[in-house]
C-alpha cells in the first residue's frame, strides 16, 4: 500500500462514491485538494461563480439523478457561502456532500485568517457534519458521509477538513462498511400498522392519496399506480411530488395547498381518509392546521419518524421507505371502487374554466400564464427535460400551468424558498442528464441573483435554455402586499438591466419578448439553438397567482381572483 | 407534566452541542440536563428533565433520535425508576443560626460541606422533590450562592440503558 496524502486520499473516496462531477470555487484553505484533483481527470471539477451556485447545483444533479452531488468550498466566506444551499437541501431532503477547506489544525479556535466555525453553523442544517483534522479519519469519515446522505430520509453532510490534514501522508484504510449504531433507519414499515391502512382504505367512502417527495426519492411511481388504479382513490400531489404521477393519468387531481386547485383543497376538507404518502404536511400545504382535513383519518407514510404527529394528527403512522411499504401494502390490498367520489371532486373542478383560463383573468395584455400555456405544450411534444424554476410566482405558475408527466422533470426549491436556485440547480442538473433539455425558469428577481452562473455555463458549454418572467417587481411578495397590505410596493418595484445584452456580454443568444404571439416562435427559437439561450418575457406586471390560501388561512378558504383587479 | 428522558449518545465532540442545539432550535422546554459518562466508555448518558404535553415528549424523542450519534432514548417517567440530584447551597448562618442549618440538612440526609464566617455550605443528594422541599426550608434564612447538577435518573432492576449493546463504536 502506498502513503497518500489526505487530499488524494479525499479524492480516492469520491472516486469510490462513484462520484464523476463536483462543483466548487478554491481558495486557501481547499488547495491541497484542489492541488490533488490534478491527478484525478475522472473527477471533473465545475468551477462556478459563486459558491452558493456550487451547492445549487450539487443538488440539482442529485434532484435529477437521485445520486449524491457533491460542492467544494475553502473556509471561512467561501463555507459560508455554502449555507443558503446546505439550508435549501436539508429542506427537500436532497442528498449532498459539503466539503469545506478548514484552517490548519494548531489554528483552530484563534480566529486565523479565513477561519469560520463551519461544523458550529451548519450544524442545524446539516443531517450530520464533521470536522476532520487527523488525515487517517478521512477514509472513514468519507464512506460515513455518502452514507448517511443518500440513506434513509436523504439531506446534506457536510465536512470540514483542515489543510494539515489534506497535506499529511498516511497509507489509507478504507473499510468495508460503516459503522454508526445510532444510525438505523426503518426502511420496511410496520405490518400491522400496513393492515390498518388495508382496512382504513376498504373502509372509507371518500379517500385520497396525497402523494410528496418521499415517493420521488423512493422512486415508487409504479407502487402509487398500481395502488391508485387498484382503488380507484385519486391522486393529490405536493410541490415535491410533482411529476410522481402524471398529471394526464384520469386518478390525477394536481396540486393542492396554498395556490393549488380550489377541488382539491375541497376535496381534502370533504375526504374522510387522507392517505399521505411521503409528504410532511408543510404549511403551505395544510393551511391553518386546526382545520385541515376536519372529517378525515389520516394514514401517513413517512421515513423519518419526527415527522410523524409533528404538524397533523396521524391515525395510522407507518415509518419507512415508501416504495417497500407500498410493496407490502399491495400484497395484500383488494381492489375497491371510488368513482362516485372522483366523479363529485370532477364536479367541483368542472365549475372552473380548464386550468390556463380559471387562473388567468381575460385582459388582453400579456400575460404569465401566456408563457406557461405554450411551454408545457412544446416541451411535452419534445420531452425528456428538467424545468428548473426558481423561487416565487412563476414558479407556482409552473407548478399550476405546465403539465407535468415524468418524475424528476419539475426541479424547484420547495421547503427553503431560496430565490436564485434556478439558474445554479440548472447547471447540476444539466451534468446529472446531459443528453436531456435543461430549462432554468426564473423571475427578474431571483435570476439576478445568481445571473453570475451564466459564465459558468458558458466555461462548461451547457446547452440551458433560460426563461426570465420579467414583471419588473419581486411578484409574490408584491402580490402579498397587493392583497394583503393595502398596495403599499414597499422594496419591490424592480429596476433590471437589459437581459439580452448581458446574455450577449456573456456570448450567449438571447431574445426579448413582449407578446403572447412570439412566444411559440422564440422557445422554437431556442430548442432549434445547440447551446444555451437566454429568453426574457417581458410580462403583465401585476398578474397574480390564483387561487390563493392566505398565510395562516384554512384551505377552506380560498381567494379565486383580484378583489380589485387592477388589471384591464 | 414533567417528564424525565433518558438519552445514551456516543462520546464525541461537539454531541452536546448538537443536542443543546436542537432543543434551542424546535423551541422545547428543558427543565435540567444533566450529562456524563455512563458504564461502557464512549458512550454518554443524558438525563433531561422536559416540560410538556405527551405529544412534545414524543417530538423531543424523535427529533433526538435524528441525531446520528443519538443511540437510545427513552421517557422513563413512568417507569419505576430512582431520580436523584445534586445540590449544593451557601446559606446565610452566623453562630446563632449554624445549628438550626445543620439539623435541617441532616434531617434531610444532606450534609456540611464547609463551614464559612457566616455562612454554611450543604451539600444534599436526594430526589428533586425533597431538594424543592429542602430549599423552600433554608430559603429564609438567605440562600447565598447554590448550583443543581439537575435531574440524573435510573429505572430499577434489570438494566434498561446498558451501553454494551453499542459496544463495537466504544
Amino acid at each position: 500500500m502506498t502513503e497518500l496524502t489526505g487530499a488524494q486520499i479525499m479524492c480516492e473516496a469520491l472516486l469510490r462514491e462513484g462520484v464523476e462531477v463536483i462543483f466548487g470555487y478554491p481558495g486557501g484553505c481547499i488547495m491541497p485538494f484542489y492541488d490533488a484533483l490534478v491527478g484525478y481527470e475522472q473527477l471533473h471539477h465545475v468551477l462556478v461563480r459563486h459558491e452558493q451556485a456550487a451547492g445549487h447545483a450539487a443538488e440539482g444533479y442529485a434532484r435529477v439523478t437521485g445520486k449524491v452531488g457533491v460542492c467544494v468550498a475553502t473556509s471561512g466566506p467561501g463555507a459560508t457561502n455554502l449555507v443558503t444551499a446546505i439550508s435549501d437541501a436539508m429542506m427537500d431532503s436532497v442528498p449532498i456532500v459539503a466539503i469545506t477547506g478548514q484552517v490548519t489544525s494548531a489554528l483552530i479556535g484563534r480566529d486565523a485568517f479565513q477561519e469560520t466555525d463551519v461544523t458550529g453553523i451548519t450544524q442545524p442544517i446539516t443531517k450530520h457534519n464533521y470536522l476532520v483534522t487527523d488525515v487517517r479519519e478521512l477514509p472513514r469519515v468519507f464512506k460515513e458521509a455518502f452514507h448517511i446522505a443518500r440513506t434513509g430520509r436523504p439531506g446534506p453532510v457536510l465536512i470540514d477538513i483542515a489543510k494539515d490534514a489534506q497535506q499529511l501522508r498516511t497509507t489509507p484504510v478504507w473499510p468495508e462498511s460503516v459503522n454508526l449504531p445510532g444510525y438505523k433507519p426503518t426502511r420496511d414499515g410496520n405490518r400491522k400498522q400496513i393492515r390498518e391502512a388495508i382496512k382504513l382504505i376498504g373502509m372509507a367512502n371518500k379517500p385520497l392519496l396525497m402523494i410528496g417527495r418521499g415517493v420521488m426519492l423512493s422512486e415508487a411511481f409504479p407502487e402509487v399506480r398500481e395502488l391508485a388504479e387498484r382503488t380507484g382513490i385519486p391522486v393529490i400531489t405536493t410541490l415535491h411530488g410533482i411529476g410522481a404521477f402524471p398529471e394526464d393519468h384520469p386518478l390525477s387531481l394536481g396540486m393542492s395547498g396554498m395556490h393549488g386547485w380550489v377541488h382539491n383543497n375541497k376535496a381534502i376538507q370533504e375526504c374522510d381518509l387522507l392517505f399521505n404518502i411521503g409528504g410532511r404536511f408543510d404549511d403551505r400545504v395544510t393551511g391553518k392546521t386546526s382545520t385541515f382535513a376536519p372529517h378525515a383519518k389520516i394514514i401517513h407514510v413517512d421515513i423519518d419518524p419526527s415527522e410523524i404527529g409533528k404538524n397533523i394528527r396521524v391515525d395510522v403512522p407507518i415509518v419507512g421507505d415508501a416504495k417497500r411499504i407500498l410493496t407490502i401494502l399491495l400484497e395484500e390490498l383488494p381492489a375497491r371502487d371510488s368513482g362516485d367520489w372522483l366523479l363529485h371532486i370532477r364536479e367541483m373542478q368542472a365549475v372552473h374554466a380548464a386550468k390556463q383560463q380559471y387562473t388567468r383573468p381575460e385582459t388582453p395584455q400579456f400575460m404569465p400564464h401566456d408563457v406557461f400555456a405554450v411551454m408545457t405544450k412544446m416541451i411535452n411534444e419534445r420531452g425528456n427535460y428538467h424545468i428548473c424554476t426558481d423561487v416565487g410566482q412563476h414558479q407556482m405558475w409552473a407548478a399550476q400551468l405546465i403539465d407535468w408527466l415524468e418524475p424528476h422533470t419539475h426541479i424547484t426549491s420547495g421547503g427553503a424558498g431560496t430565490m436564485g436556485f434556478a439558474l445554479p440547480a440548472a447547471v447540476g442538473a444539466q451534468f446529472g442528464d446531459p443528453g436531456s433539455t435543461v430549462w432554468a425558469v426564473a423571475g427578474d428577481g431571483g435570476f439576478q441573483m445568481n445571473i453570475q452562473e451564466l459564465a459558468t455555463i458558458m466555461q462548461e458549454g451547457l446547452p440551458i435554455k433560460i426563461a426570465i418572467i420579467n414583471n419588473g417587481y419581486l411578484g409574490m411578495v408584491r402580490q402579498w402586499q397587493q392583497l394583503f397590505h393595502d398596495k403599499r410596493y414597499s422594496a419591490t418595484p424592480m429596476w433590471s438591466p437589459d437581459f439580452v445584452k448581458v446574455a450577449d456580454a456573456y456570448g450567449m443568444p438571447g431574445m426579448s419578448i413582449s407578446r403572447a404571439e412570439d412566444v411559440a416562435d422564440a422557445i422554437a427559437t431556442a430548442y432549434a439553438t445547440s447551446g444555451p439561450m437566454l429568453l426574457e418575457f417581458r410580462v403583465e406586471q401585476e398578474a397574480n397567482v390564483f387561487p390563493m390560501v392566505a398565510p395562516g388561512a384554512s384551505i377552506s378558504d380560498m381567494i379565486m381572483s383580484d378583489p380589485q383587479p387592477v388589471l384591464a | 407534566m414533567k417528564h424525565t428522558v433518558v438519552a445514551l449518545m456516543q462520546d464525541h465532540p461537539g454531541v452536546l452541542n448538537r443536542v443543546a442545539s436542537m432543543f434551542r432550535r424546535r423551541g422545547y422546554n428543558i427543565d435540567s440536563l444533566a450529562v456524563g459518562g455512563s458504564e461502557t466508555p464512549g458512550i454518554s448518558r443524558m438525563t433531561l428533565v422536559v416540560d410538556g404535553e405527551d405529544t412534545i415528549v414524543e417530538q423531543v424523542t424523535k427529533q433526538l433520535y435524528r441525531l446520528i450519534e443519538v443511540l437510545k432514548v427513552s421517557d422513563v417517567s413512568d417507569d419505576p425508576h430512582i431520580a436523584r440530584e445534586l445540590v449544593l447551597a451557601k446559606i446565610y448562618a452566623p453562630a446563632s443560626k449554624r445549628q438550626e442549618v445543620s439539623s435541617l440538612a441532616e434531617a434531610f440526609g444532606g450534609k456540611i460541606a464547609d463551614v464559612g464566617q457566616d455562612s454554611l455550605m450543604v451539600e444534599l443528594t436526594t430526589s428533586p422533590d425533597q431538594i424543592d422541599n429542602f430549599i423552600e426550608l433554608v430559603r429564609p434564612f438567605g440562600i447565598r450562592e447554590m448550583v443543581r447538577t439537575g435531574r440524573i435518573a435510573m429505572v430499577r432492576g434489570t438494566p434498561t440503558h446498558a451501553g454494551d449493546a453499542y459496544v463495537k463504536v466504544a
